[in-house]
This record gives C-alpha cells, structure tokens and sequence, in this order.
C-alpha cells in the first residue's frame, strides 16, 4: 500500500473557460497501489469531474495526473484507459452489448485483444462477479446490481490495474448495492486491482482504507475514514452526514455508555453492544 | 406492450434453419426476391413454391406465426388481387356485371401476382423468425464489408444498429414509465376527439426524447471509457461460422433460379 500509483498534481479545471469558478481548483493527491480510495463530497463538490480526470475523458487546464507513471495528454488517453477501467452510476447506459458475454467482451475488442483469449477472460471475469451462469442473458432481463457486476466484469476483463467506481452504486436498491460492494470488496482483497470509489454514501466511503472529501472543487480533508469522521461537524456544515453508527456511538458515549470507540459500521458497533456487559 | 413488438418476434429453436449462417439466409433472401419476379407460369410458380413450402416446413415454426406475419399485408394483397382483375382486359371474358367484367387473363395476373406478395413475405418472415436482430445485423456487417472501399461506414451502421436493438426495451419500458406518470397526472391517452389525443402525445415525447438524448451521451461516455475508438485495430466476440449446410442452401437457391429462368414463358 505503499507504492503511488497515480499522481494528481496542482489540477485545475473549468467546464467553461470563461467562467470564475473553476470545477476544479488546485486538486493534488496520491493514490496508493491496492488500496481502496473514497472520494466523497456533495453535489457539485467536484467529485466526479475528478473522477472524468482521472482516464482522460477530461484533461486538466493546469496541472498534472500521472498513471502507473504515463502522464495523461491527448497522445496517452487510450494507453491510460486500458490501465483504469471505470464503472459509471447508471446500470443501463453502460451497457453495450446484446447480451452479457457481449457486453464484457466489448471493451476487449476494443483493444483488439484475439478471440480465443477473449472467450477465457469472460469465463474468468463473469465467475468473478458470479455472473458466469447468466452469458446469453439480455440487459432487459438483469437487475440493476447485476448489470452494474456485468460492468465490473467488462472491466475486469481488460484487466486494468486500477478501477474507478462513478457513483456506480447510487442507483441501486439495497441488494443491488451490497453485490456491488461486496464485489468491489473480494477483487480488492484478492489484490486485483486498486479501487477508487467516488460516492456519497458514507457508509460505503467507511469502508474504505483512506478517504478524500471534496468541497467546492477543493479537497476538503484526506485520511482515513476513522481520521476523517473526526471532523464531525465540520463534515455536516459542508453538506454530508456522518454514518448512522457514528453518530449512535456517539450520542451513547454522550449518555455514559462505556463504548471502546466510534464505530464506523454497524457490525462492529452491534458486535461491542451485544458484548458490552458480559466478562469475557 | 413490450410483446407487441415486431423485432422481437424471433422463436428460439435449433432447427437447420435456425443454425444457418445469417449471411447465407440474407443472401438467399437476396436471391429469392429476384427470382420471385422470374416466375409467370404454372410450372415456375409451382416450383418457387414448393422450394418456399420445403423451406418452412425445416422451421418447424406452426402456420399461425407465418400467419400473423402476413396479417399485417393481406389488404394491401387483397387490393392488387383486385386492380389486376378489374384492369387487366384481356384473354376471354369470364363475368360481366354492368361496368364490372373479369377477364381470364386479369383473374390469372392477380392470382399470381398475389402469390408472388405471399411467397415473399413468407421468407422474410421465416428470416425473422429464425434469426435473432443481432444475428441479422452481424451478418448484414460481413456482407457488407467490402463496401467500406467506396467509404461506406459499416462498422459504425452495424454498431448503430445493436445499440438501436439492445435499447428497444429499455425505451419501451421509459415509455411505459412515462405514460402511467402522464396519466396519473390526468392526461387522458384514450379518448377524445383525434386532435386531443396527438395533443396528449406531446407529454410522453418529450420527456422521453429527453431522457433518450442524456442516454446516448452518457452511453457515448461509457463506450469511450471503455476504449472504444471505431473499428480500427479491433477484433470481434461474435463469429460467422459457414457450414455444409449454407453451402447447400446457397447451391440450391441457384439451381432454383436457373431451372425458373429456363422454364419461365
């Protein structure tokens, strides 16, 4: 977790050259091999512009992003994009193909990756997000969390290094959400790849190693979620909430209740609750 | 709603008509449709459709579906039927009525000129039913590929045309969406004078043009973060395969046209 994988350096960007407020001000940070990165922040915060810089679909005004040590330029996007696949918020609009083996194999004839490894590598991606037994299936026929694993899959199948996740679980219903995360979660432990996620489910952002809080175009706070959610207030003031468990141990801590901590997830929280008053 | 749809009227099967290579189907569609305007005897209308019987009976597909393809076409059938009858003057009289006369040579035309509409929308019918759109579309691809010499774009028609076909439901159920919306905030769909009702159409449009525009550039964004650059350097999932069978189809589609040419009047 050490090494950086990508560098963002001094990044500037503005939609509209003629406008004041820039999307983007003077953004620099790291991302570090294998890691799990949450980029969070409200509406408008600059969040997904950040992630837009991160492949090229956007190229900063000032400063620079640097991948796996490629700096990104016009000449370097489709060198960039093999190495960061990205999975986007809304489940339908991502989907290209026919069917699901058609969907995962699309970024890889893209590529121009041969047929025969193509075939092994949907077999090897939809197993991975347990989508191996739905191949022939259309998109009309899949749920929402399946289509977004599909997704992953497509991904996955280009075998990047990095994965960025644009609000991918935003327009989930619980299930959906939990497959997705739970998907993210294994792939990330099993070393495939180093995910960031931007989102602004806090929960989900709890799960994360380190955390970035955007405002305005500006990072806000960076540290890991235990750091970060120990600005409490100043978290609410820009628009964000802290996870329910927080703010319960909190407000039990306040009452007197003996708690070890601030718990970030609910499991743990439950976990010491249930053993609070036993002796062992 | 969503069953209504024509495109979707493919039925699964694995018949030798269903396992063809779609180029070798399209291209006997090709053919077929020259050499139905062959035919103009007895013997070359017997013989066309016999080839076009022996062809659905390999579908196994029940009459009802080839039915309900003609459905659709039977008046427009039925009224050439008629224009040839009352128009054509010639051979002898078989009826008079008043201004009305049929002649033989006039029930002759539209008798064949009717099977000629059938025997054609039997095929295509039997193309649809037997080939899924993609199928259709991977094949039209191939086929057409030579044509990318004279600067014809057939990768990206081919690729307009599965996105077109993959997002057909998924419009169909926005516009279902949409329609329960509008009438749930009053608007009436199915009564009222005609004008009223292209009115009421407005509300469902425009919000699912809309819709469908932010679809497409976010569709635009996804695919381009996929590395999707045109069809340069790229390879393909999808495989023609051309069997035996193709080739026996194809050898026969031709004996077929030289035998009508040799016994056409």
């Amino acid at each position: 977790m050490e090494r950086s994988i990508i560098q963002v350096q001094h990044v500037t960007y503005r939609y509209n050259k003629e406008s004041e407020k820039p999307a983007l001000t003077d953004v620099s940070f790291d991302v570090y091999e294998g890691e799990w990165l949450a980029i969070v922040g409200h509406n408008g915060s600059g969040k997904s512009t950040l992630a837009r810089m991160l492949n090229g679909l956007l190229l900063p005004d000032e400063g620079t992003v640097t991948v796996s040590g490629i700096t990104l330029s016009e000449k370097t996007i489709w060198d960039i994009r093999k190495r960061i696949g990205m999975v986007f918020q809304n489940p339908d609009n991502q989907f290209v193909g026919a069917t699901v083996r058609d969907d995962v194999a699309f970024g890889m004839e893209n590529i121009g990756i041969p047929r025969e490894e193509m075939v092994k590598r949907i077999e090897w991606a939809t197993k991975i997000v347990k989508m191996n037994e739905f191949l022939e299936r259309e998109p009309h026929h899949l749920s929402g969390g399946q289509k977004q694993r599909v997704a992953i899959a497509g991904v996955l199948a280009v075998q990047p290094s990095i994965i960025v996740l644009d609000e991918a679980t935003s327009m989930l219903d619980p299930i959906g959400r939990r497959e997705v995360i739970e998907t993210i979660w294994s792939l990330k432990e099993k070393g495939l790849v180093t995910v960031i996620s931007i989102t602004h489910d806090l929960e989900e952002a709890a799960k994360a190693d380190r955390m970035i809080v955007m405002n305005g175009g500006k990072k806000f706070a960076e540290g890991t979620p235990k750091e970060v959610f120990r600005l409490e207030e100043e978290l609410v003031s820009i628009g964000l909430d802290l996870p329910f468990s927080y703010k319960l141990s909190k407000r039990l801590l306040e009452k007197g209740v003996p708690l070890a901590t601030r718990h970030l997830n609910v499991e743990s929280l439950v976990d010491e609750l249930w053993t609070l008053k036993s002796d062992n | 709603m969503i069953d209504n749809i024509i495109i979707g009227k493919y039925v699964p099967g694995s018949t030798v008509i269903h396992r063809m290579d779609p180029r070798a189907k399209l291209l006997t569609i090709f053919l077929y449709v020259f050499i139905v305007f062959f035919a103009n005897n007895g013997i070359t209308y017997f013989l066309l459709g016999l080839f076009t019987f022996i062809i659905i009976l390999l579908t196994k597909l029940p009459f009802s579906f080839l039915w309900n393809g003609l459905k659709p076409v039977i008046w427009i059938v039925g009224f050439t039927f008629l224009l040839h009858i009352l128009v054509t003057k010639e051979g002898d009289m078989l009826f008079r009525f008043g201004f009305f006369s049929i002649y033989e040579e006039g029930l002759r035309q539209g008798f064949f000129i009717s099977l000629r509409f059938i025997f054609l929308i039997f095929m295509t019918t039997t193309l649809t039913l037997t080939t899924t759109p993609i199928e259709i579309t991977d094949g039209m691809e191939s086929l057409l590929k030579p044509f990318k010499k004279f600067k014809l774009p057939v990768h990206e028609l081919a690729l307009m045309m599965s996105i077109s076909l993959r997002f057909i439901p998924t419009l169909l159920e926005e516009t279902e969406k949409i329609l329960k919306a509008q009438m749930a905030r009053g608007v009436d769909f199915t009564s009222g004078p005609v004008k009223e009702r292209i009115k009421a159409i407005v509300p469902l449009l425009v919000p699912l043009f809309i819709s469908a525009f932010k679809r497409a550039e976010e569709l635009a964004t996804a695919m381009e973060a996929r590395g999707y650059r045109g069809s340069e350097g790229r390879t393909k999932i999808r495989q023609l395969k051309w069997g035996a069978i193709d080739s026996i189809m194809m050898a026969s589609i031709l004996l077929l046209s030289i035998i009508l040419l040799l016994l056409r009047a």
